[in-house]
């Protein structure tokens, strides 16, 4: 009896269950699209991050920068080229200066190398690996020979007639300078699993190896290489030191923090730049997702200076359209999708009390003849429930078949992170070509969105669909409880 | 066998209450077919509520049987509805969205009779009502006075001690209002019923054993 009723029920009264149903299924679809769409979003994030972060890194930690102490090598602050009396070789009147050295980027602090140990020790951290960022910038210079034309011309000479400089580049005084730079980075070459070097895919040699402790060999990123006129087997100079070029990677994304020009071995990179067991950034993975939270504190707790950091820190940092898309799914999609599926409820809940109230008559013989309260809630609420179903089917197909449609569209959004050292190339212009590149320029890439279709989305959607049913059917089966059997001898108009 | 002592309903209408039914005693024999008249208003309606168990009176007490009607819940007031009382009313009252089958086996739902079993009964009181062929018909394809055997055949199908009917011709042309008083006249003659008819129709009131007129909530045995 209560199918067949049911049945014709709803096949009955077509245009209540058509509108209802309707209702649900807009709202069901609509939280399905912006659901998907939201996850959809939230994976070209991750993509972005895991680029730039690198793959499986789920915490940074970093020092931010403090003035310089008193006769302390500025990390980071103002870099000084000094140039003694007897530098340089001089010809033909015009002395030729040239020095490399490899620093600590402005913006960068390095910290002492047992915070490794400090991180690796803390629970639930699966991996951990420390890098030393670095630039190594090379002075070129060609100046006139000062001790030949009498030492430093004066204001005071010049205007007396003193002989008029002469050497230099241009043969008349005049001085030349060119300053190039590239950045350094030193990693533990045992460590592949987390950190830098998980984002790069060797293009040609090899990678760095663990038994490249201690050995004066570079792995170049293969677009720096060209610019640089570089390929395996060629040396380049760090900080005056020749280095063999073992290898030759590209970095996932160019706009990855931890992309470099060139990667050499941690110990090396260390003793060149005179950081002896110093590092920039720690690269840590938690064994789950679940203990990021209690690995970002335990790192705050244990390293008080530290900058920690976590991707949902990162993902803030991620700009462009992508971000754009981000703050329209939370905001406008969320609201809209929660104003829809609140109408829809109130339509299935309203149109369920105005059935009850029309049907006054028709519950009040049911009572009459003797069906109990429970019997008439169990069928209008059944009722209910199998529109706002009827409604979550139809929602989902089209929330689907739209799902469908923004795949083939398939939307390219751009990204940008902007990273969290953005220091500046010393502060001095002309600072050489792809120099410290990548901390400093939020470089941008197109992400084309591609929206999953999950299983929890469809449980969720099923679930408000049996809600909303529910809900109407509960609210207008409380009305049919409440009538009298005695409407039933009601005289009809 | 119905035993009504000084029953009393009162409606509360706001400032000032409505005494439907005033002090009535009434007893009424199983198998008696009765007639009840009345002018408008004068509480036929409500005295049926009383002897149907859809009410409760104000004061009083309504022995049907065994049982109190005046003192018992919803749910045994229900169970009794369901088992012994069959009703009809002046506008039909079935279900529009279920056929004619459908219809009568309402109410063999609430007394749990299997599927198969409700389908036949249910076939069987349409048979008795003359409408075998009309089962799969909706309420709105028949005429009135097919309704109103329809009707009949829901409150017949539980075979109840007790039949009310509320004006049941009202809404029929003389022939067919002939014609459902037939038909009720035999089942009640056939089954031993207690037939309780609300009636204006003095045509109607002519066939029963004994009539009763309710003025104002008194009530008065004609002879
Ligand atoms: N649910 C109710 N609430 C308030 N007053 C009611 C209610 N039902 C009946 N009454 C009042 O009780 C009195 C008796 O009504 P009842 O319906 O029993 O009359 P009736 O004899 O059946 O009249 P009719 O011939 O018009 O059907 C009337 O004054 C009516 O207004
Ligand atoms: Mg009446």
């Amino acid at each position: 009896m209560f199918v067949t009723y049911l049945r014709r029920e709803l096949a009955g009264r077509r245009k209540q269950t058509a509108i209802v149903a309707i209702g649900m299924a807009l709202a069901i679809a609509l939280v399905i699209i912006v659901n998907a769409v939201s996850s959809g979003v939230q994976l070209a994030q991750s993509t972005v991050l895991a680029s730039v972060y690198g793959v499986g890194t789920d915490i940074t930690v970093s020092e931010t920068p403090t003035a310089p102490t008193e006769g302390e090598a500025g990390a980071g602050g103002p870099q000084n080229f000094d140039f003694g009396a007897d530098d340089g070789a001089t010809t033909d009147g015009t002395t030729t200066v040239s020095q490399s050295r490899l620093s600590v980027d402005r913006g960068t602090t390095a910290f002492d190398a047992t915070a490794l140990d400090t991180v690796s020790g803390i629970d639930n951290v699966s991996a951990a690996a420390a890098t030393l960022s670095l630039s190594n910038t090379t002075f070129d210079g060609a100046l006139p020979d000062f001790s030949e034309t009498g030492g430093m011309p004066t204001g005071g000479d010049a205007a007396a007639g003193g002989t008029p400089p002469s050497g230099g580049p241009d043969g008349a005084g005049g001085s030349s300078f060119s300053v190039d730079s590239f950045s350094v980075l030193g990693l533990d070459p045992a460590d592949e699993a987390v950190g830098p070097l998980s984002t790069v895919s060797l293009t040609d040699g090899r990678s760095l190896e663990s038994s490249d402790a201690g050995s004066n060999v570079a792995v170049l990123d293969a677009s720096y290489a060209t610019t640089a006129e570089l390929v395996v087997g060629d040396t380049v100079a760090i900080a005056g030191t020749d280095f063999t070029v073992v290898g030759l990677v590209t970095a996932s994304s160019a706009d990855a923090a931890t992309a470099s020009n060139v990667y050499i071995p941690l110990d090396v990179a260390q003793s060149l730049s005179g950081l002896t067991d110093q590092v920039t950034d720690i690269y840590v993975q938690a064994t789950s997702s679940t203990d990021i939270e209690q690995i970002q504190a335990d790192v705050e707790t244990a390293l008080p200076d530290a900058t920690v950091q976590t991707q949902s820190d990162l993902a803030s940092s991620v700009s462009g359209s992508l971000s754009s898309a981000s703050d329209l799914v939370k905001n406008l999609g969320l609201w809209l999708s929660l104003i829809v599926l609140a109408a829809a409820f109130l339509i299935a809940i309203l149109f369920t009390i105005s059935g009850v109230t029309r049907r006054t008559r028709e519950f009040g013989t049911l009572k009459a003849i003797g069906w109990s309260n429970g019997r008439i809630v169990r069928q209008v609420a059944g009722e209910s429930l199998v529109q706002g179903l009827i409604g979550g089917v139809v929602g989902i197909a089209v929330g689907l078949a739209g799902i469908l449609v923004i795949n083939l569209v398939a939307p390219t959004l751009t990204a940008g992170a902007a990273t969290t050292d953005t220091a500046g190339p010393m502060g001095m212009p002309g600072g050489g070509g792809g120099f410290g590149q990548a901390a400093v320029e939020a470089a941008t890439s197109d992400i084309v969105l591609q929206v999953p279709v999950t299983l929890s989305v469809i449980l969720i959607a099923v679930g408000l669909s049996v809600l909303g049913g529910l809900l109407a059917g509960a609210i207008g089966g409380w009305r049919a409880s409440r009538l009298s059997p005695s409407e039933a001898l009601r005289s009809i108009a | 066998m119905y035993e009504l002592t000084d029953v009393t309903k009162k409606y509360d209408q706001g400032k000032h209450s409505v005494t439907a039914l005033n002090k009535v005693t009434l007893s009424i024999p199983d198998g008696q077919m009765v007639a009840i008249q009345g002018p408008t208003g004068g509480g036929k309606s409500t005295l049926l509520q009383m002897l149907g168990a859809l009410d409760r009176p104000t004061d009083g007490t309504v022995q049907l049987g065994t049982s109190d009607l005046s003192k018992l819940g919803q749910g045994p007031l229900g169970e009794i509805r369901a088992r012994e009382i069959g009703f009809v009313f002046q506008g039909f009252n079935l279900i529009p969205t279920l056929t004619a089958q459908e219809n009568v086996e309402t109410a063999l739902a609430p007394l749990g009779v299997p599927s198969a079993e409700r389908t036949a009964r249910a076939a069987a009181a349409l048979e008795s009502v003359g409408l075998g062929e009309r089962g799969s018909h909706l309420p709105a394809e028949l005429s009135g006075g097919q309704q109103q055997r329809v009707a009949i055949a829901r409150a017949l199908v539980k075979e109840p001690a007790v039949l009310l009917a509320d004006e049941p011709t009202g809404n029929l042309d003389e022939q067919t209002r002939d014609e459902i008083m037939d038909l009720l006249e035999g089942l009640w003659r056939d089954r031993g019923l207690t037939l309780i008819v609300v009636t204006h129709d003095s045509a109607v009131a002519k066939r029963a054993q004994r009539r009763l007129l309710i003025k104002q909530g008194v009530v008065k045995e004609i002879s």
